[in-house]
């Protein structure tokens, strides 16, 4: 090829790579499309020329441009038209007629080549594409049918219970796990619709949610549910129910998965029954009672009622004690037995709350009457004896009663005053039902409060002494006055010595309470003393009975006094008819010990009590205070109860007859202190002379101020 | 619920695919009658849309052949296509046979055409999956068989990530696979896009309308958008450009629609730690 003949060839593939490039993809860069593009130009000039001429190389050119992806629509067209338009003036041979018809065959046969090729190719890829749609359904299938197979035999399989059903809930398909829990086959379970599976204790909610299901309004959920067996026993499950959408999100399928667990379920109830109950007499213990008062608490309407009836058997400890712990169990597993023999019924409930405490809930009652009854019963019940291992035991039970409408307390509340009201029939005498009383339950409140704070009220000063004086009826002397204690209460205001004197007995806080009392007194009396010499009244101070059997009364007394600098005979001791009588040696001596000390005893109260007198005889006592109750019968002017009277006059020979002094008390009225006078007693004490004060109130007295 | 993955419905040939309209736009066969209506609809209102597609194929191969050069020898092809002509292992394998490469597509049919065009070749592998998520095809045997994570891996993206919406987040997407790359790894990505100034011809909306609506939606995305997606690479020179301005192998493919072209390129390189 000559260099003209070349540089023209060079310069047309240029053209001809400008013209197709862009009309699809070719792996090459620019440079290559036009190096590749020329060696198929110089093919093409070396065909044109070449001797003898063949057109063969014309369907090579086109078959390799398509074989370079020259393939886009408008390749062939572009070549063809370059061809003719621009190779042979490239080359130098324009209007050349030869060349013109050989360059004519040779387009001919590339366009065949080319279109030949580009069919070939074209129906290679589309077969190709073909087959890999082929071969991607292949695969796809194979996976649908291994994941179908795979579900079909988890459904088989299952453990789990599965059932598919159509969304008007007729039964499609269940699994042996669920022919096995139901005890149905397929063929019968196809028969059910789903709503036949409806047990009676299903919740509510259960189908509830089936209709919001069905209705497409919620996916899936969860129930508990039971099923009846085809042999009839029952099964417990766990269900849950999904919904299946087809492609349009319709409603198409429901699957419900079952869980047996009908054994949990039994388990549970019987551990259930077991933490929930009393094992020696079988019947609810403590937990499962206040789990129902709870209830009936929580549920409460407005009106509803309840009682309580908390019962402890009397005497129970000395049964175990004497007769063992077998025996009193049994007692107990008989007296349960009798409870609740005695008590069944609906909203009725005997529990054990422990050792031998039962206690009864009666739930909407109508009033007190109907608890009342139950504890009668209950008494009644318990009155025959019990058979034992060969002993005959007599039982009896105390019952505290509660009864009352709900709204308003709380269970709490309702334990609380029935355990109280217990305690009540015990401290009342056993054997017997106590009614709860809201004013005694106050009451005791109150002592409660003011026992409680008596050991702080003496600390602070809250008590004092006021004085009542002791009159000598002849002449209207004061000869001496009692000391009485009062307790200015922050809370409860001016409380007498009845509110708090059993109390302090009862604490044992008297002691020191009456140790304060007789200091005051004493020191009180050391300043009469002084003050009006041989004119200065003696103190009389109350004696509990507590006191008087303290040890240390003796000590304390002369203590006192040596301290008050009192001479023993300005200070008398009252004590009750009780605590001289019924009492063993050592009070005596410790009187008599006063007694020789100078202290003047006085019997307090005389003639309420009950006294041996011939004992009094022998008793260190100088004074008796006959007590204000027969004075009643002698206050009227015109008139007296010749009864009282005779009394009265009796006691007071009495008293002289054993060298005593006779002090009346209560003393209210003139005609009173003129007949008192009359029959011969010495002393009067009482309103009609003068009330209770400060000591003050005495000084005035002794300096006739008033 | 979404249907799966395997099921046969997917294979609807009624229904026009990204890969075989692409395949068609491309100047190939491996393509049915509805994918040619849109390629040659689209085409009709937009005919410059086939150098925007050639120019992403061109590009696939200047990046391979870059890397190539710079001794990449692991390619993950993430979505992948249909091979037609110039593929991923074609152009690496020519220049080191050792050469591993792993594609992975979405479409059931271009997995299987990659299949059968490759049966034999040891060092390819094809995987049928989502790059949605990079933990799938990371675990995946394909990947675990061809695929040495200790020794740098290029990720191609080309032409793929507009078919993830802002919403599939494909910036972490991407960030799923940079995790787990050795440093010294590549990532390359074509992305259709616009910068914020260019003013979209009114016949791309069009076409772009038609294709959204009868093949799938794309998302476009701007400059700093399509940066961002190499959080954690180091840009290789010249960083983010249009797609045909990336590395030419001569001036006149740049041309005067290198400004204008709706597309942009870029090669990362993982930070050494
Ligand atoms: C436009 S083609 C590009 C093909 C090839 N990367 C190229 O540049 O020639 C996009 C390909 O990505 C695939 N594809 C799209 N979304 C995908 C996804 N989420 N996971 C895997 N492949 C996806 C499509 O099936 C299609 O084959």
């Amino acid at each position: 090829m000559s260099p003209a003949v070349l540089a023209g060839a060079e310069v047309f593939a240029r053209s001809w790579a400008t013209a197709v490039i862009g009309s699809s993809y070719v792996p090459m860069t620019r440079a290559e499309v036009a190096q590749h593009l020329q060696d198929l130009t110089e093919r093409l000039v070396e065909a044109l020329f070449a001797t003898p001429f063949r057109t063969a190389p014309g369907h090579e050119i086109g078959s390799r441009l398509v074989d370079a992806h020259f393939t886009g629509t408008d390749t062939l067209g572009r070549t063809v038209q370059l061809l003719g338009d621009d190779l042979l003036v490239e080359l130098g041979f324009p209007g050349d007629a030869r060349l013109t018809s050989r360059l004519a065959a040779l387009q001919g046969a590339l366009a065949a080549g080319y279109a030949r090729a580009l069919r070939e190719r074209t129906l290679a890829e589309q077969e190709a594409i073909r087959a890999a749609v082929l071969d991607a359904r292949d695969q796809a299938e194979s996976m649908l049918r291994a994941s179908e197979a795979r579900f079909r035999a988890m459904f088989t399989e299952a453990a789990i219970g599965i059932g598919i059903a159509a969304i008007d809930g007729r039964i499609l398909d269940v699994n042996q796990a669920l022919q096995d829990m139901l005890g149905f086959s397929v063929e019968e379970m196809r028969q059910y619709n789903v709503r036949d599976l409806m047990h009676p204790e299903d919740a509510g909610s259960v189908w509830r949610l089936y209709d919001q299901l069905i209705a497409g309004e919620c996916d899936h959920y969860r129930a508990e549910k039971r099923f009846h067996r085809a042999d009839g026993e029952q099964v417990w499950t766990h269900l849950t129910l999904s919904l299946v959408r087809d492609d349009h999100g319709e409603p198409q399928y429901q699957v419900a998965m079952i869980e047996d667990v009908t054994d949990r379920h039994l388990l549970q109830n019987r551990l259930r029954y077991q933490a929930l109950h009393d094992p020696l007499t079988g019947l609810p213990n403590r937990a499962l009672f206040l789990e129902r008062l709870g209830r009936v608490f929580n549920n409460r309407a407005k009106h509803v009622r309840a009682g309580l009836c908390y019962l402890d058997l009397d005497g129970f400890k000395v049964i175990n004690d004497s007769l063992g712990h077998d025996t009193g169990d049994q007692l107990l597993v008989e007296v349960g037995r009798r409870l609740d023999h005695s008590v069944s019924g609906e909203g009725k409930l005997v529990a054990r709350m422990g050792g031998d405490e039962f206690v009864i809930l009666v739930e909407g009652s109508s009033g007190e009457q109907d608890i009342v009854d139950v504890a009668d019963r209950v008494l009644t019940e318990l009155e025959a004896p019990i058979r034992i291992a060969g002993h005959e035991l007599s039982v009896s039970a105390s019952i505290g009663i509660v009864e009352r409408q709900l709204s308003g307390t709380t269970s709490a509340d309702m334990m609380r005053d029935a355990d109280i009201t217990l305690y009540w029939a015990k401290a009342d005498g056993k054997a017997r039902w106590a009614l709860y009383d809201p004013e005694r339950n106050a009451r005791e409140v109150a002592r409660f409060t003011l026992s409680a704070t008596m050991p702080r009220a003496l600390e602070r000063g809250e008590f004092y002494v006021e004085y009542q004086p002791l009159v000598r009826l002849e002449d209207s002397t004061v000869t001496g006055v009692e000391a009485l204690v009062r307790w200015q209460h922050p809370e409860f205001g001016r409380l007498a010595p009845d509110r708090f004197i059993e109390l302090a007995e009862e604490t044992g806080l008297i002691v020191p309470l009456g140790r304060w009392v007789l200091r005051k007194a004493c020191e009180e009396a050391r300043r009469w003393l002084e003050e009006f010499g041989d004119a200065a009244p003696f103190v009389s101070v109350n004696l509990a009975v507590r006191q008087s059997r303290d040890p240390e009364l003796v000590r304390d007394v002369k203590r006192i006094l040596d301290e008050c600098a009192l001479p023993p005979h300005h200070l008398q001791l009252e004590l009750t008819e009780s605590a001289i009588m019924g009492t063993a040696d050592e009070p005596l001596e410790a009187l008599r010990a006063l007694c020789d000390m100078g202290v003047r005893i006085a019997i307090d109260d005389f003639g309420t009590g009950y006294s041996n007198l011939a004992y009094l005889k022998h008793l260190p006592v100088h004074e008796l205070k006959i007590a204000g109750s027969f004075m009643e019968g002698l206050r009227a002017e015109n008139e007296e109860d010749p009864v009282d009277a005779q009394i009265v006059a009796t006691l007071v020979q009495l008293a002289h007859a054993l060298s005593l002094g006779v002090t009346a008390e209560g003393v209210e009225t003139p005609a009173q202190a003129a007949r008192l006078l009359r029959l011969g007693c010495d002393t009067g004490q009482g309103w009609f002379f003068a009330r209770p004060g400060p000591p003050e109130n005495i000084d005035s007295l002794l300096r006739g101020d008033l | 619920m979404e249907r799966p993955n395997w099921a046969p419905g997917d294979i609807d040939l009624e229904r026009p695919s990204v890969a075989r309209v692409y395949d068609y736009w491309l100047g190939g066969a491996h393509n049915f009658a509805a994918d040619r209506a849109v390629g040659q609809k689209t085409l009709e209102i937009m005919p410059e849309l086939r150098g925007v597609v050639l120019n992403h194929r061109a590009f696939l191969r200047r990046a391979v052949r870059h890397l190539l050069g710079r001794g990449v020898r692991q390619f993950l092809d993430l979505g992948s296509g249909i091979p037609t002509v110039g593929n991923v292992h074609e152009i690496a394998q020519a220049a080191d046979p050792e050469a591993r490469i792993v594609y992975v597509d979405l479409d059931p049919v271009a997995v299987a055409h990659s299949l059968s065009l490759l049966g034999g070749n040891d060092h390819v592998s094809v995987l049928h999956a989502d790059v949605r998520d990079p933990a799938g095809v990371l675990a995946s045997d394909e990947v675990d068989k061809q695929l040495d994570f200790d020794e740098p891996v290029a990720v191609l993206m080309i032409a793929l990530l507009h078919f993830v919406p802002d919403e599939e987040d494909p910036w972490a997407v991407v960030g799923g696979y940079r995790d787990r790359l050795a440093p010294g790894s590549f990532l390359a990505v074509s992305h259709a896009g616009y910068d914020e100034t260019d003013v979209e011809t009114d016949a791309s909306v069009r076409a772009r309308r038609i294709y959204d609506r009868s093949v799938t939606r794309m998302t476009f995305r701007n400059r700093a958008e399509f940066t961002r997606l190499f959080d954690g690479f180091t840009l290789v020179e010249p960083g983010v450009v249009r797609v045909p301005a990336w590395h030419p192998e001569s001036p006149a493919d740049v041309e005067e629609s290198g400004e204008r072209f709706p597309g942009f390129a870029a090669l990362g390189r993982k930070a050494q730690r």
